[in-house]
């Protein structure tokens, strides 16, 4: 997965450049980078944090969105990568937060559906619990029906609008 | 009564002034005018210089039609347009199969001062019968009034008329069915416009749709709008915040207050009968569940608790207990749950899925959204037989709100495409309506109580 690649390369960079950060406020960290040259860092070296940190997130919004099968709310093995990123990148920062909004397409009701996308959002916040990110980081909305990708009623429609998003 | 209605309408009046007069909503009548009962409401006669642009008969004539009971006909059908019963001739409305005529007479007696007086003549009993009116040879009635239902007169002015009609809509329905007339209420819903930056809105119009007041322009969703028994406030929810929270608006001023803002979900609202409580969701424990909330001291009891989903609270008309939507048995179905002991009986049985539960005002059904082979469908369940019967034939039909009077529901449905609009059945599902916006989708609606 492209997007795992990208994320390795630059969480490897994180606590390197944070270290740095502490040590001084010196902007080049080119010489702290050098010593993970075995690694794959993608980024470059002579990055600021918050440039990493941006890059970083737009990785993250390039996948950001999982879906489910009808009425159901368990994680679906195919998106186990995309939460395996995210999770790495939380722990990484533990500063950051990030929003896990929940909808549902629209068959049911509104209110039975607003349960059903915070159920959604809650298994996705406990599989990244379980790959150790702390809880504090993470808020569940759902949004239920009300907020659909695409207001169309055919199944393809529905099955993009089962979805969990993650929002930083 | 008169002149608390005279109180009202002034309130409603002033709120009124600053909102759109174009109304989004049409009402389409699809079915069931067939078996609806044939009456006349004869064009009123007008007597003055300057003509109100509301048309009274018409007003009370669609009224009529809109209750799915009666079939006004049309006027170049009716065989004289009388003024008043004194010119009233039974034996040639007796062969047109009209069962009862309404005519009147609007006066202007003084600057935007209107008189208007009306009667309501039964057909059968003006013909006569014994103790009944007599008619003369050439048709006229000679003696008793017992064929007339009702007569009344009133003064007001022009911007009251389509208020009065709905009035007298509500008078003439009560004196030919026996049940209180429900077309002085309103209904409330929610409005999205894609295109628009705010693209909620809650809004609140006459139960025909007219008289459009925004009360709220959002830029997050808006849901579950539900009315104080008392008709001045709304209890709904927002995401204005980027979380949902319940606030309490005043629908006259406007004002509003919030009520919740839990962690989680906040969701679904509804006025206890007495008006001092509000029963909800919250999801505050990671779970989400039924509470009762004390409006005024916000304290907080929570209601049947289960690890399951529970959804959708509602309360019986003596406000003892409560039905929810509950997935404890596996699927959505409904449970009530006795307030006193906290006793949980399931209420559904049929059906895939059942959701969004209300008691009819009489308590002696339940409506509901069914599913069953897939589709989602209005149902009412007798509550002694348990008889269930889909009423709609509709697609994604969802949120049933009922009249105050029981005798129709409004919900919202799939039209067309992608359009979600308003729909009406009839609580015996004989009338269908479609309500669709002339501009954006439209959902949530909730039908006021008696106002």
């Amino acid at each position: 997965m492209n997007l795992n690649k990208v994320l390795k390369g630059l969480l490897v960079a994180v606590p390197v450049l944070t270290l740095a950060a502490c040590s001084s406020n010196n902007e080049t960290d080119a010489g702290d980078a050098n010593a993970n040259a075995n690694q794959p860092v993608v980024a470059d070296q002579g990055l600021s944090d918050a440039e990493q940190l941006r890059q970083q997130l737009e990785a993250l919004r390039q996948q950001n969105t999982i879906y489910f099968d009808f009425d159901k709310s368990d994680i679906r093995s195919e998106f186990a990568s995309v939460l395996d990123a995210h999770a790495a990148f939380l722990r990484a920062r533990t500063t950051i937060s990030v929003t896990i909004e929940g909808h549902t397409d629209a068959r049911g009701t509104p209110e039975y559906n607003i349960a059903l996308g915070e159920r959604r959002g809650q298994s996705v916040q406990k599989y990244l619990e379980n790959l150790g990110v702390a809880a504090g980081q993470m808020s569940v909305v759902s949004y239920g029906e009300e907020k659909p990708v695409d207001a169309g009623n055919t199944e393809e429609a529905f099955a993009k609008n089962r979805r969990a998003v993650l929002v930083y | 009564m008169n002149f608390r209605w005279i109180t009202k309408s002034v309130i409603a009046a002033a709120a009124l002034i600053a909102s759109c007069a174009q109304a989004s909503l049409e009402i389409i009548i699809t079915e069931g005018v067939d078996s609806a009962r044939p009456v006349a409401i004869v064009p009123f006669a007008f007597v003055g210089a300057t003509k109100p642009n509301q048309d009274i008969s018409q007003i009370v004539s669609a009224d009529l039609m809109r209750s799915g009971k009666f079939n006004p006909i049309n006027a170049m059908r009716m065989p004289q347009q009388p003024q008043n019963s004194s010119q009233f001739n039974a034996a040639v409305w007796d062969r047109t199969g009209v069962e009862a005529v309404v005519m009147g007479t609007i006066k202007e007696v003084g600057m935007d001062r209107y008189s208007i007086s009306y009667e309501l003549v039964d057909v059968v009993k003006a013909k006569g019968g014994v103790g009944q009116p007599m008619m003369n040879a050439a048709g006229r009635i000679v003696g008793g009034t017992n064929h007339i239902l009702h007569a009344s007169e009133i003064t007001i002015t022009g911007k009251q008329f389509r208020q009065y009609a709905h009035r007298m809509s509500d008078v003439i329905y009560e004196k030919l069915t026996g049940e209180r007339g429900a077309f002085s209420t309103k209904i409330a819903y929610v409005l999205v416009r894609d295109r628009q930056e705010y693209r909620y809105q809650l809004v609140v119009a006459d139960y025909d749709g007219e008289n459009e007041q925004v009360l709220l322009r959002a830029k997050e969703p808006l849901m579950s709008p539900s009315w104080s028994p008392d008709g001045t406030k709304l209890a709904y929810v927002t995401f204005e915040r980027k979380q949902s929270q319940i606030y309490i608006q005043d629908v006259y001023t406007a004002r509003r207050s919030i009520l919740t803002s839990f962690k989680g979900i906040n969701g679904s609202p509804v006025w206890s009968p007495d008006g001092r409580k509000m029963a909800m969701t919250l999801s505050k424990d990671g779970n989400s569940e039924i509470y009762v909330m004390d409006i005024a001291t916000k304290a907080l009891t929570k209601v049947a608790p289960h690890r399951a989903i529970d959804v959708e609270p509602t309360w019986a008309p003596d406000g003892k207990s409560i039905l929810f939507s509950s997935e404890r048995g596996g699927r959505p179905q409904l449970y009530s749950v006795e307030l006193a002991s906290n006793q949980v009986t399931r209420v559904t049985f049929e059906g895939e899925m059942n959701l969004a539960g209300k008691y009819t005002p009489n308590g002696q059904a339940i409506v509901m959204v069914n599913r069953t082979n897939g589709q989602y469908n209005i149902a009412r369940m007798d509550r002694t037989t348990k008889f269930m019967q889909v009423l709609t034939r509709t697609y994604l039909d969802e949120s049933p709100s009922i009249a105050p009077n029981g005798s129709m529901i409004i919900y919202s449905t799939l039209h067309g495409s992608n359009t979600q609009v308003l729909a009406l059945v009839s609580m015996d599902g004989r009338f269908k309506a479609r309500l669709p916006a002339t501009n954006g989708r439209v959902k949530s609606p909730a039908w006021s109580p008696f106002l």
